[in-house]
């Protein structure tokens, strides 16, 4: 079996200190590999956005490790994770953060243009990202000249361009109606049948079903488990 | 639950046994399979009630059933009236559950988390089905939504129950207690 994509081993979170000590997370380990959508479900204040934020490398754990394609988040320092969330990790918010000021396919083109990519080959890119999901011919469209939908469309080209590893959507379809959610859902699912890995986290069971395995988390903890676990993902992957 | 309603007015055009079970299935996406067996019954208590009767023959020499006047309005009638709501239908899990919780020796949580699992699985399956087409075309794609719907709903509650199973047990316990990793006890 090949090495997750995102790993999480013995991750805890703790906030303040004291009598106003907050334990985000207590010891969560978690693994997402190629190809595979994991889900986590959980109440208000249950520690699913903190993980996700960790995964990402927005915030650090207080212990444990994360490795993303085998790098140790920790080791990266601030600079390595920044490059890091500019190449391999995409990112999906539920208020889509689009800066308005920029059309979609600058939108799109901008982790790649930070990261160094040449202006032209970064357009090109992100062109390629708004067709996948189906805004071909919104490219030069400004945010509020769109809908909801498609505005998280175009959260979900600015996650997968240039062929990022790991996609990480947090409550991706939260502002959404169910159809449009459930599209938003498709195109991530497409996404990682192509081989990313993917961690949504959400709290509607209707769209954590789209995932090969579903993660519950209660009071920054691991409680449950629904689903295929990742060997028989990836046995399955293997004879077909 | 009673599918005479559902094949009346599949006859709305002439049909024989085999291909009125087809249709039924076909239209339902499959969801409830039927033995043919189970439509001639069905077929011939229609036929007692008057609501169908021999429509001939078709070219292979297969019975047909036709609708009857009395069957026309029946049909009506069924698409003209809402399903029944005011009196639920028996729900072993809310009964599971509301018992659970009274018998001392039974771990509710880990009832509702197994619950929770297996139901998530059923939406997982529903989901593998739409994806591999199987919500296309209208009818059945209306049927697996309701699945999906309804498995979404239990899920919710289940959720819920959790919560509330929670809170409970806080209240009474002694201390506060501290979260523990099988959830509610």
């Amino acid at each position: 079996m090949s090495d997750p994509v995102l790993r999480l081993t013995d991750v805890s979170r703790v906030h303040g200190t004291g009598a106003a000590e907050v334990h985000a997370l207590r010891g969560v380990s978690l693994e997402a590999y190629a190809g595979e959508l994991v889900a986590i479900m959980g109440p208000s204040g249950s520690g699913k956005s903190s993980l996700l934020t960790i995964a990402g490398g927005l915030d650090s754990p207080t212990s444990g490790s994360v490795t993303v394609d085998g790098q140790d988040l920790g080791e990266a320092g601030i600079s390595g994770r920044a490059k890091l969330r500019r190449t391999s990790v995409g990112y999906v918010f539920q208020d889509f953060n689009l800066i308005p000021a920029l059309t979609a396919a600058e939108n799109v083109a901008l982790p790649l243009e930070l990261d160094g990519a040449g202006r032209r080959s970064a357009r090109d890119a992100a062109r390629v990202a708004l067709e996948e999901v189906g805004l071909d011919g919104f490219a030069d469209r400004f945010p509020d000249e769109m809908s909801g939908g498609q505005r998280q469309r175009i959260a979900i080209a600015r996650a997968i361009v240039g062929e990022r590893r790991l996609i990480l959507a947090d409550e991706p379809t939260g502002a959404l109606d169910t159809e449009t959610g459930e599209d938003i859902l498709k195109l991530i699912r497409a996404r990682c049948d192509a081989g990313a890995a993917g961690v949504l986290v959400t709290h509607e069971p209707r769209y954590a079903s789209w995932a090969d395995r579903v993660i519950y988390v209660r009071d920054g903890l691991v409680v449950d488990e629904a689903g295929e676990t990742p060997s028989t993902v990836f046995a399955v992957e293997v004879e077909g | 639950m009673s599918v005479k309603h559902a094949l009346l007015a599949l006859l709305e055009k002439p049909r024989y046994g085999y291909e009125l079970r087809a249709e039924f299935e076909q239209r339902t996406g499959a969801s409830w399979p039927l033995n043919v067996g189970q439509v001639y019954t069905t077929l011939s208590r229609l036929e007692r009630d008057g609501l169908v009767e021999a429509g001939g023959t078709d070219a292979e020499g297969r019975s047909l059933y036709q609708l009857t006047e009395a069957g026309r309005v029946e049909v009506k009638g069924w698409f003209d009236t809402p399903v029944e709501r005011t009196q639920p239908q028996r729900d072993e899990l809310a009964i599971k559950l509301a018992v659970a919780v009274a018998v001392p020796s039974v771990d509710v949580g880990k009832v509702v988390q197994q619950q929770r699992n297996a139901t998530m699985q059923a939406l997982q399956g529903y989901r593998r089905q739409a994806r591999s087409g199987a919500g296309d075309d209208l009818a059945g794609g209306l049927v697996l939504d309701r699945l999906v719907f309804a498995a979404e709903a239990e899920i919710r509650w289940l959720d819920h129950c959790e919560s509330r199973l929670r809170r409970a047990a806080t209240s009474t316990a002694p201390e506060p207690a501290e979260p523990t990793e099988g959830g509610p006890r």
